[in-house]
This record gives structure tokens, sequence and C-alpha cells, in this order.
């Protein structure tokens, strides 16, 4: 079973299917050949913008500590807001996009994948194999893409339903706001923690490099500003409090009406064997969902509303993803294949559809998305992990360049 | 506020200042920041600011370039740098001789260079470079040194644009009062061509030692080595430096060959290394881990330096997910996908997904 035989594409024969690769090939060497001078002032921009952004916030934190309180409340706030954008801006538009390789073509040291540190609590490093590589090359794929449900929610009809997963909508609460520790522990994977199948050596390692960025992140925002503050330094706290939470509860919003929203199927390990260039375009495009708004909305969102653009061509400069939107579309409408998209309110209404109907057993609920095939369970796909299955020497190291000396 | 202003007792230094105010600015460097003020306030890549563009000839101009903070001026005369500069929003890299002194108190950088027909970065350099640039340098490198102390007699064989690292030289032994017996021979098509034509002379009237011939090979022809008897009769008791295209090279290396005197001879090619007609596949240089690969053209630069049992690092190895990307130093590499080829020095490619074209190095 290949991709070609889910119900969605069962109308395209093999030659219409190639035919839908070379036209995004196509389209992809467009955007390549356009890239110059302009994309490159963009980001700089963006990046420029972000840092006064940051730098304002926390400036006006401190200086604003010794003013009365009629002077010192707004400027706190407006200082708390300020440095929330600027850290939605950071991990949304720069770091996300960045660490894809989206900007690698400028040639540029300082902004470039393999050097990018995002202000969050992942290591960039560990994010770069957990989403890169695992999450866009298994998008949706049952027991293989840890992004469904990030370990902690029962995301897909075919999660065996457990007791626990009737505090769902907590979980979920709780995961929208402390998002960016959810995401720090995303690349242990979990799983395969509580089945005892991950490497000891490796996990102690992913634990320390977490420790050591998540210990820079917390003196940053809880201790030093605080401090620095002086007398203040319960306001500047919470202000930081208030603008980590904000960043939070965005980013979660964002990246869960990527993959959640009713049109986004699920995969199974099957329909992975012998993919296609040509076929791995079409899965990124049924598992993907956008949403509509602003210019300002999309940038905010790291240009993530354009999800399935972003699915199709991840390490493409993102402020192009907008402009070859109506392109994709019309070749889906052209092939008769569907193309998620809606309001971000609608979106994330149905999200939050899933995830409490999800909380309990699936006889008291109707399935809202096309099923992924009769009985299938995620049981049934114990976690394969690519590098079991190809052959690797033990002194590859892998995804990281510290790992080999780590190791040695 | 500069870099390299040594911490004086009971005063905490500059740089330590810096260096523990990344705490505030952590994942970033605080020269992240301050670059948002001044450009050249960052050490964490090496920068510069092209202050004036002074044209020398027709087709080569010297680009003073005041570096940032981290760059030392300790490079040693006859040296090159590297020089990063932003076309169309992508940064290209060339080297180019040092053609100012080196000095500890200095503040600003020359390089001279000339515009190649064939060059498209030196063109721009020579003709496109706006005062105001910021421009990425990397270290001083290279061989092609003057030893400290000078040779007794020493000869310089310069021709065109290989003046620029003998002129380096000579202005270091000027500054240092140590010319002693210098010869340079140095020839040109015309001497509207000729680059620091009017210096030289005035150093040949500062410094009796230093004698200079001037050749123009429009009118002359090409200069033959076998003359070198009656214009230099002392040549085989001299130090030699050459420098030049490299046809005239070659013939310098063979003709000191057959003297038997190859240990009194340095020469620096500067002109680009051509590439391999065609053929592919090469030998891969991981700088860091020491070791070499040999691929043929159907054999990507991961897979050689796993082969080679090399920690490459590896993500979706189909070119999506860019966890391979690392630095290749230089030679060339081809894209299986597409046939670009990536050719500069100092640039980031995706090993899973293409093939070295000759000789390359990584680091790695």
């Amino acid at each position: 079973m290949a991709i070609a035989d889910v119900k969605e594409y069962c109308h395209l024969t093999e030659a219409d299917v190639e035919a839908i690769g070379r036209e995004l090939d196509s389209i992809r060497e467009r955007v390549e050949a356009a890239r110059g001078a302009e994309d490159a002032a963009y980001i700089r921009r963006v990046i420029r913008t972000q840092r006064w952004m940051a730098a304002a916030a926390r400036i006006g934190m401190i200086v604003s500590s010794p003013l009365e309180p009629k002077y010192r409340r707004p400027i706190l706030a407006a200082s708390s807001i300020s440095l929330g954008l600027a850290k939605i801006l950071e991990n949304m538009e720069i770091g996300h996009n960045v660490m894809h390789g989206q900007w690698d073509w400028m040639n540029d040291p300082e902004i470039h994948s393999s050097s990018w540190e995002w202000d969050t609590g992942q290591p960039a490093e560990q994010w770069k194999h957990s989403h890169n590589y695992i999450h866009h090359q298994f998008t949706n794929v049952l027991g293989f893409d840890n992004d469904i449900g990030y370990g902690v929610l029962r995301m897909a009809r075919e999660q065996r339903w457990h007791p626990h997963y009737l505090g769902q909508p907590i979980y979920n609460a709780l995961l929208a706001g402390l998002f960016q520790w959810g995401v720090a522990l995303h690349d242990l994977d979990l799983e395969a923690i509580r089945k005892g199948k991950k490497d000891p050596v490796e996990m102690k390692r992913q634990l320390k490099q977490i420790a050591r960025k998540g210990r820079n992140q917390i003196f940053k925002d809880y201790v030093l500003y605080p401090a620095l503050s002086g007398k203040q330094w319960k306001s500047t706290l919470k202000a930081n409090a208030a603008a980590n939470l904000m960043r939070n509860v965005w980013s979660y919003l964002i990246i869960f009406c990527g993959h959640f929203p009713d049109g986004a199927l699920h995969f199974t390990e099957e329909e992975l064997e012998d993919e296609t260039r040509a076929e791995w375009y079409l899965r990124q495009i049924l598992g993907t969902a956008n949403f509509e708004g602003s210019t300002l909305l999309h940038i905010m969102s790291g240009n993530l509303g354009y999800q399935i653009e972003h699915h199709l061509f991840p390490d493409l400069v993102s402020n192009h993803y907008g402009e070859i939107s109506p392109e994709v579309r019309a070749l889906c409408d052209k092939y008769q294949i569907p193309y998620t998209t809606g309001p971000l309110y609608k979106q994330y209404g149905q999200v939050l559809r899933t995830i409490h109907k999800l909380s309990l057993p699936n006889r008291f609920t109707k399935d809202d998305r096309p099923p992924t095939g009769e009985g299938v369970t995620i049981e049934q796909h114990e976690r394969v992990r690519h590098e079991d299955t190809h052959d690797r020497r033990p002194e590859l190291g892998g995804w990281s360049r510290s790992k080999a000396d780590a190791r040695a | 506020m500069t870099s390299d202003t040594k911490p004086r007792p009971g005063r905490v230094s500059w740089e330590r200042l810096r260096k523990g105010a990344d705490k505030l600015t952590t994942p970033l460097l605080p020269d992240d920041y301050l670059t948002l003020l001044n450009p050249l306030w960052s050490s964490r890549e090496l920068r510069g600011r092209v202050e004036e563009v002074i044209p020398e000839t027709d087709d080569a101009a010297t680009l003073v370039i005041r570096p940032g903070w981290g760059w030392r001026y300790d490079h040693r005369p006859g040296q090159y740098v590297g020089i990063g500069v932003e076309i169309e929003g992508k940064f290209h890299w060339r080297s180019y001789s040092v053609s100012s002194p080196p000095r500890r108190s200095g503040r600003n950088l020359a390089i001279t260079v000339r515009a190649m027909p064939e060059g498209f970065l030196s063109t721009h350099l020579v003709n496109g470079l706006e005062p105001g640039t910021i421009v990425r340098l990397a270290t001083p490198n290279g061989d092609f040194v003057l030893p400290d102390p000078p040779p007794a007699r020493s000869l310089f064989l310069v021709g065109g644009s290989g003046i620029t690292p003998v002129m380096s030289m000579l202005r270091t032994l000027d500054r240092r009062g140590t010319m002693g017996d210098v010869v340079l021979h140095y020839s040109s098509t015309t001497p509207e061509r000729m680059i620091f034509r009017a210096e030289l002379e005035d150093l040949h009237a500062k410094h009796p030692g230093l004698t200079v011939h001037q050749w123009f090979s429009d009118e002359q022809g090409i200069f033959s080595l076998g003359d070198l008897d009656q214009t230099v009769p002392d040549w085989r008791e001299r130090e030699t430096w050459a420098c030049g295209p490299a046809p005239m090279l070659d013939a310098v290396e063979s003709h000191w060959d057959q003297a038997g005197l190859e240990e009194q001879l340095h020469v620096e090619r500067f002109s680009l290394q051509v590439g391999t007609d065609g053929g592919e596949g090469g030998t891969i240089t991981f700088q860091n881990s020491g070791r070499q690969a040999e691929a043929d053209g159907a054999t990507t630069v991961l897979e050689a330096g796993e082969q080679a049992g090399v920690g490459m690092p590896y993500g979706c190895r189909v070119g999506i997910c860019h966890t391979c990307t690392v630095t290749k130093i230089s030679g060339t590499v081809r894209d299986l996908r597409n046939g670009d080829e990536y050719d500069q020095p100092n640039e980031q490619v995706q090993t899973c997904v293409t093939v070295p074209v000759g000789p390359c190095t990584l680091n790695i």
C-alpha cells in the first residue's frame, strides 16, 4: 500500500501523481531562482525589529522600576507585551524558519541553520532532529510523528483510549501554557522512554543539553532581569512570565492548527512504503491544514498559516509562501485534491472539538475526519526508528555535531 | 572601547564585561544587540566597513577597510585575507593579499584588487563597492611571507596584480628601515596598468638599496627568464619571491628547479585554480577529523564521509531537513538535484545531495 491507495487520491493515476510532483518542483525552482537582495533585506529587517523590541522591553522594565506607579505600570505592561511579541517573532518567523535552512542560501554564517539557537527551552540541535527530520519526513504517520499529540494528548482515534485521557481538556490547557517546555522535551521521545526503548546514553546527553539551555532561559527571565529591577523585581518577574505565557499560548495555537483541523489526515506505515518524492508531496498536502488571515497575522505565525506550502517546501523562504499559495491551491483544484483552509478561529475550533471528543472512548463520539482505514490502531504500528532500519555505524553520531564528542 | 586593550589590574576589561553579559542576552550574544547600534561592534564574525575605495589604475582599486572587533592587526607581510561581500542577498568569498603593512596600532586594512574580465566579484569590488558597506573578513593566512629578520639580499618577481603581497612586504621593510639589498622585477602590460608605480618610484628614491625594474610587456613582449642573467646577474644568490599569473609562475618554478635553487624560491599563486573539466568525483578532506575520502561522481559527500568514519551530521538524506549542512572550506561540489555547482570558499553545503567536483575540504 502506498499513498496513492489513500481514498482521497484513488482517482489519480500514477502519471497524475508524477505530473503534480513536477508542477510543485517547478514552483520550487522558480522561487529559488527569484531569491535575492530583497529577501535578504526582509529577514534582516525582521531580525532587527525583533531585537529592538526585545531590547526595548528589557530596558523599559529596568528604567521604569524607580518611577511612580502611574508611570511605571503602563511602561511595564507595554514592555511585557513587546517582549512577548519579540519572543513570538523570534520563535516563529525567525528561529523556526532559519533552522529549517530557509536562509542558508545567503551564505551568512550568522543567519544559518547550523548555528542558530532560539529563545526557547528546546536546544536547536534536538529541534532540528525531532521537527525538521521526524515531523517533516513522517508527517502525520501514526507511530512515527511525535507531533500527533506530543506524547501527551490523544489526537487520533487510532490511539487506544485510556481513562487518563478523560483529563485531556486539562492537559491541553497545561500544554498551551507550558508549551515551550513541552517542546523542550519533544526530542526525548517520552513514549520511547516509557517503553524502555530509549538509549540511556543518548537520553542523558539530551537531558544535559536541555538542562543547560533551560537553566540559562530561566535564569535570564526569572532571576537576572528581576534582580536588575531592584525593589520592583516582582513586577519584572511577572511581566516576563506574562511574555513567556503569551508566546507559549500563541505558538501552541498556531502549531495545533497545522495538523489537527478536520481536513488533515493521518497515515499508516504501509503508506510510506516505496514512497516517491511526488507521493511525499501528496501526503504533505493531505496531512496539513492552512488558516487565513492578514499579512501581519502570517508574519506573527511564522507564515505557518501557509502550513501546506511550508510542508511542501520546508526550506523555501517563508516570505514567498503567500505568493505561491494560490498556485498550490489551483493545482489541488485541478486534480481534485482537498486543500484544507479556513479562518483561524474555525480551524482552532475543530482542534478543540477533537481534543474534547477524543478524551472519551471512540464509541461515544463520531469521527469528524476521514478515517485512516478500517480497524487501524496505533498499537499495530510499533514505532520503528528510521535509523534502526538503515545501516548506521555507531560512530556516526547522527543529527548532531556534538554527539560524537559526547560519546567518545 | 577597543577589543585589544589589555586589562589593567583592578579593572574589568571590556572584553570580559561583554562576555559576562551574555547571561542577559542568551541564547544570543551581547554582540548581536550591539550591532544594532554599530555593525562593527561584534566579534561573533569578523567584519569590516569599507572606508574608502581608492582607484589605483583603470581596473584596479585599493579597498581601505576598518575591521571590527576581534581583528588582530598581526598579519605577516605577504599574507592574504578572505573577504565576504553580499551581492544579491548572498555572501561571496574571495581571498586577496593584504597590501598594507602590519601595524599593531593600525585601524585600517588595505587590500588591492584588480577587476578580472571573468571575475564577477573582483569587478564588483573595484566598481560597485560603496564606502560604508559592511563586509565579512576571514583571518589572515598564507605562507608567502617575509621572514623576520629579512634576508640580506632578495629578489621579487612580479607580474600584474601579483604586486599586492609584495607591496605589503616592501612597505614593511620601509617602515622598519630594514630594506637592505632588494631587487623588484615588475612586469605589467602598460605603464598605466602598473599598480603602485608612483609609490615604488618614491620608495626607490628613499632607499637606494631598492632597485625596481619595470617591464612593459605590450611594448617589450613577455619577459624571458633567460635574460635574468643580464638584468639581475646575482639572482642565484638571492632569496626570491614570485607572484603573478600562473604561466609566469610555472616558468619561474622550472627555471629555479633547473638551477637547483627551488629552496630559495617562494611562490604565490593568486589566480583561481581551474577546476577539472567536467570530471566528477574527487578527494574530500575532512579538516577537523583529519580524514580523507575518495568519492566518485555518484557518491555524495555525506556517504563518502560516513565511509571514512567521520561523524557526519545527517537527517532526511534527501535534501529536505538541512541537518547535514557543513561548511566547505575550499573546492567545488555539485548538487545532484539540479546540477548547480558550489565553488565558493567557506560555503555551507548540504552534504546529502552533493558530490565533489575535484578535491574539496570540509570543516568537520
